[in-house]
């Protein structure tokens, strides 16, 4: 079937307002926040006290005997339930709780389990726990020659293929490498007019969804239930069916819309730990985790990026050589899809002719890093479109036309010999340079205070392959319930899905019922990550509408109604049944093509169905007395193919720019010996609404992506991708300075303007 | 642990009655003794602003008070701001304007734009801004919520100041 075929309706298309907003407005929205059972008892978390160390014994004596305590549960209680509990994504390594050793200050070692929440945080406080310390690591570049390792030996998934070469390693920190090889780096730096190398860093933070991490667990007659708020709950429930040896038919996970989720409610957070409690406790458990705990569950990679490039005296880019360390803390989580599924595109949206990346996901002794907003990419467009500027200015090209002349065109093949497709790279640059005013003059500020601008492109591959399943289910009175399994976490799926089943039906999209995800209903969905819903399941819906429409037209025959008669849905079963009833399904699937990369060069002509850019663009402001420095202006610029809902596509890109504003400038998660420094929004700030930028604006290029449903493809992350990088080039614009860690602060800018001037401030 | 109290208060017009400990946060006492989930508890320390609420008339940190502390007082949460099926200008300007994503946030937004509109009804920009500076949002960026609380705030007016 061709998936282009379709022809839109005109729902596709509409800024229609989000179908869940009356719900959401007046209060009666369901989020598992709100999610209670009867007889259901709370679990508090006793969380690891030191970074690294043997568990000697746990003390559970005191805590269980406060009055209303119901049990203790420790990481060997599991033991005796699930023989072997440990879970994830790329690796089995996580424990539900702490087994033998702790590898991470905040790390679950036992839960305290009450009716009244109070009495379990009060036991939970009241377990001691002794431990034998170990010697740590908690640097990304550190952990691959340390001789303190994190786990005794690697345990990746079984069933993944390319993951078997890693089975049984030990004595390494080093969870996964990724190699990519292409043309010879080498003999191009010899024989370079200039050769470039920097490294730059960046910080571990937190997407700190304002619903934190929620999950609430009921099991009966060999059966689970999980309500949990979770971004893919057809992985939870294959997981937890390992963990468990059920059938996927006895594991039912339910999800409703979810208070932000960026990423981190992926995979198994909560879900195996109320699984096991209920079991254990036979009564259901609700485990909500605090905005404190969220800090100690998962993060965004803190990464090292040393990035090398050979360029011509007349401005091409012939050679790059890209060494990243991604810092995946105690547990690999997703960390080595990250270093894998990213690190193919480190070298940047550049045609480059000879491209060598080793692409590291090291364990350390931190909170566990996983996917938030980009899957890696941000931290490599920092580094890329730092360097790339530095370049720039070094060459006297100018930052615009420097890209301009390197960047990847439509139909060349990127570093993994994938030919690009439609990413309309060069309209998002040029959108992105004149939105700002590139070229234009402008005041550069007068006495202390100077001004500045700088722009930054990024790109990112859809993480292939990966599979959406989609039922359309019109009813006897020709009503459409769509289920699908992609969550709503505020990005609106919900509508856009609805508009995407309507306009293939040529119906209102505002009639369309969303059944959210819940695995006893909804067919399988690999999961709300990635950019991928929107093409990947739009695809599934489309194929599911028309499987419906052929099966409305194959009634329509049997009942003698001539084609063409437009006969009411509505109307044909009322033929076939004589009354109200009956229902057609129509059922489609999605997975696109993909070819393993090879394993020692990392080339592969089939990387990915489509891939995403964006660019942007920013006007700063510096105080070069203080360091102070203030964001005029923040122009971001997408890609999304067509536009399903353009409203809310413009929404999504400007939020991405202010959560990316905020790992930028004002985020971090500090630590002293693995101790964090700052789990609180009282300590840890995200951007509130006086910290927007003067002007702050979102455009959409629209293209069409080949094969996409009606054109379209994701736009979730994009807004993240260059946002960091505009901003420390446009400060390097205003006062010659180069911020090369994030998160880029006053004093760091003050202490680059004194070390630029000669006089630099002594160290803490 | 100390035994329970009896907690008195007019929550969205309505007489309500519960018992509850004394240190039981006035959030949980209006989640889950009063079934008004509308209210979310984010932080939980008084921060991000998600259970924002009016306590006599003016804007409070429902995670920040103890429900003992609300006896006697009149309450006004999300769930009243609706008269019946007809949403108040700030729930229809909100769902308008697409100024919410996740909706996390929403009902504290809600609830704190209404005790600014209600002290400054011809409001700027910048003075929206600072008002709404008490609730935190993780995933609009702000600016339709800038622009809703604009916009009903000409509606209210354009209605006589009715809200």
């Amino acid at each position: 079937m061709n998936d282009t075929a379709f022809v839109s309706t005109g729902q596709v298309g509409r800024s229609l307002p989000r179908v869940e907003a009356r719900a959401k407005v007046t209060g009666t929205a369901e989020y598992i926040h709100n999610f209670r059972l009867p007889g259901m008892l709370i679990g508090k978390i006793c969380r690891s006290t030191v970074p690294h160390g043997r568990i000697r014994h746990i003390d559970t004596s005191a805590a269980a005997a406060i009055p209303g305590v119901y049990a203790i549960v420790t990481g060997e209680d599991i033991r005796k339930i699930i023989p072997d509990p440990y879970y994830g994504p790329a690796f089995h390594d996580q424990p539900i709780l702490a087994l033998d050793k702790v590898r991470f200050v905040g790390e679950p070692v036992a839960v305290a389990l009450a009716a009244d929440p109070h009495i379990a945080e009060n036991a939970a406080r009241a377990i001691t726990v002794e431990y034998d310390e170990l010697p740590a690591v908690y640097d990304e570049v550190e952990a691959v020659t340390a001789t303190a390792y994190v786990h005794d030996v690697l345990k990746p998934a079984g069933t993944f293929a390319d993951l078997k070469h890693l089975v049984g390693r030990r004595q390494t920190n080093v969870a996964l490498d990724f190699h990519l090889r292409r043309g010879d780096v080498e003999a191009e730096f010899a024989a370079a007019d200039h050769v470039f190398a920097h490294e730059f860093r960046t910080q571990q933070v937190m997407h700190t969804p304002l619903e934190p991490f929620v999950s609430v667990a009921e099991a009966a007659n060999g059966a689970v239930t999980i309500h949990t708020a979770s971004q893919n709950p057809s992985f939870v429930r294959v997981e937890i069916a390992r963990l468990l040896g059920l059938k996927e038919n006895r594991v039912r996970v339910r999800t409703a819309f979810l208070g932000g989720g960026f990423g981190g409610k992926l995979y198994i957070k909560l879900e195996a730990l109320v699984t096991a409690l209920t079991l254990i406790a036979q009564r259901p458990v609700k485990v909500s985790l605090t905005m404190e705990e969220q800090f100690f569950t998962i993060t965004r990679h803190p990464c090292t990026f040393r990035i090398k490039s050979a360029v011509t005296k007349d401005g091409r880019v012939t050679a790059r050589k890209c060494e990243v360390y991604y810092n995946g803390g105690a547990y690999a989580d997703i960390g080595p899809r990250v270093a894998q599924k990213s690190g193919f595109a480190a070298a940047g949206p550049y045609d480059i002719a000879n491209v060598h990346i080793d692409s590291f996901e090291t364990y350390t002794n931190r909170p566990p890093a996983g996917a938030l907003r980009g899957f890696g990419t941000p931290q490599l467009v920092w580094a890329y479109e730092s360097h790339t500027d530095l370049i720039a200015r070094a060459l006297s090209l100018d930052p615009v036309e420097f890209r301009r002349r390197n960047l990847l065109r439509d139909g060349r093949p990127q570093a993994t010999g994938t030919v690009m497709r439609d990413a309309p790279l060069a309209a998002v640059l040029e959108r992105a340079a004149a939105a700002i005013g590139w070229g234009q003059p402008f005041d550069r500020g007068s006495g202390p205070v100077k001004r500045g601008r700088g722009i930054a492109i990024g790109f990112k591959a859809s993480i292939s392959p990966t599979a959406s399943v989609a039922i359309v289910n019109l009813s006897g009175d020709g009503s459409c319930t769509l289920y699908c399994g992609t969550v709503d976490m505020g990005q609106g799926s919900t509508t856009a899905m609805a508009q995407i089943a309507a306009d293939c039906l040529g119906i209102e999209a505002e009639t369309v019922r969303v059944i959210a995800a819940d695995t006893d209903v909804t067919p399988y969905d690999m999961g709300t990550l990635g950019s991928r819903s929107t093409y990947h399941m739009g695809l599934a819906i489309q194929r599911a509408a028309a499987d419906a429409k052929a099966k409305l037209a194959a009634l329509a025959a049997e009942l003698g109604v001539p084609e063409g008669t437009n006969l009411p849905i509505a109307e044909l079963f009322r033929r076939k049944y004589g009354a109200q009833a009956g229902n057609i399904i129509g059922t489609g699937s999605f997975m696109p093509s993909h070819k393993s990369p090879d394993p020692q060069t990392g080339q592969t002509d089939d990387a990915t169905p489509y891939w995403m850019s964006a660019a942007t663009g920013c006007e700063v402001e510096v105080d070069t007395e203080t360091g102070r420095f203030r964001i005029l202006r923040l122009v971001n610029v997408a890609d999304c193919g067509t536009a399903i809902n353009p409203r809310i596509v413009e929404t999504q890109l400007t939020g991405a720019t202010v959560m990316q504003l905020g790992f930028t400038v004002y985020e971090g998660m500090e630590f002293t010996d693995g101790q964090l420094r700052n789990p609180s929004f009282a300590e840890y700030k995200i951007p509130g609404i006086r910290d927007m930028p003067a002007r702050l604006e979102g455009e959409i290029v629209t293209s069409r992506q080949g094969g996409g449903p009606f054109g379209a493809k994701g736009v979730g992350e994009s807004g993240t991708y260059a946002v960091s990088p505009a901003i420390a080039n446009a400060i390097h614009d205003a006062v010659g300075v180069r911020i090369s860690a994030l998160p880029i602060t006053a004093e760091k800018v003050y202490r680059a303007l004194r070390e630029a001037a000669g006089n630099p401030l002594p160290e803490d | 642990m100390s035994s329970p109290v009896e907690v008195r208060m007019i929550v969205n017009g309505t007489p309500r009655a519960g018992r509850c400990e004394p240190r039981k946060l006035l959030i949980d006492f209006l989640r889950e003794e009063l079934g008004l989930t509308g209210t979310h508890a984010g932080c939980e320390h008084g921060v991000c602003g998600a259970c924002t609420i009016l306590v006599d008339g003016v804007a409070a940190r429902s995670c920040l008070m103890f429900a003992v502390q609300a006896d006697g007082a009149t309450l006004t949460t999300v769930e009243g701001l609706a008269d019946g099926d007809e949403l108040h200008p700030l729930q229809q300007a909100f769902h308008r304007h697409h100024a919410l994503q996740c909706g996390f946030c929403t009902p504290g937004m809600l609830i704190a734009a209404l005790d600014f509109l209600a002290t400054n009804p011809e409001p700027s920009e910048a003075e929206i801004r600072d008002a709404l500076s008490a609730v935190l949002c993780r995933c609009t960026g702000y600016q339709n919520i800038v622009k809703a609380v604009a916009d009903a705030a000409e509606k209210m007016r354009a209605a006589g100041g009715a809200s």
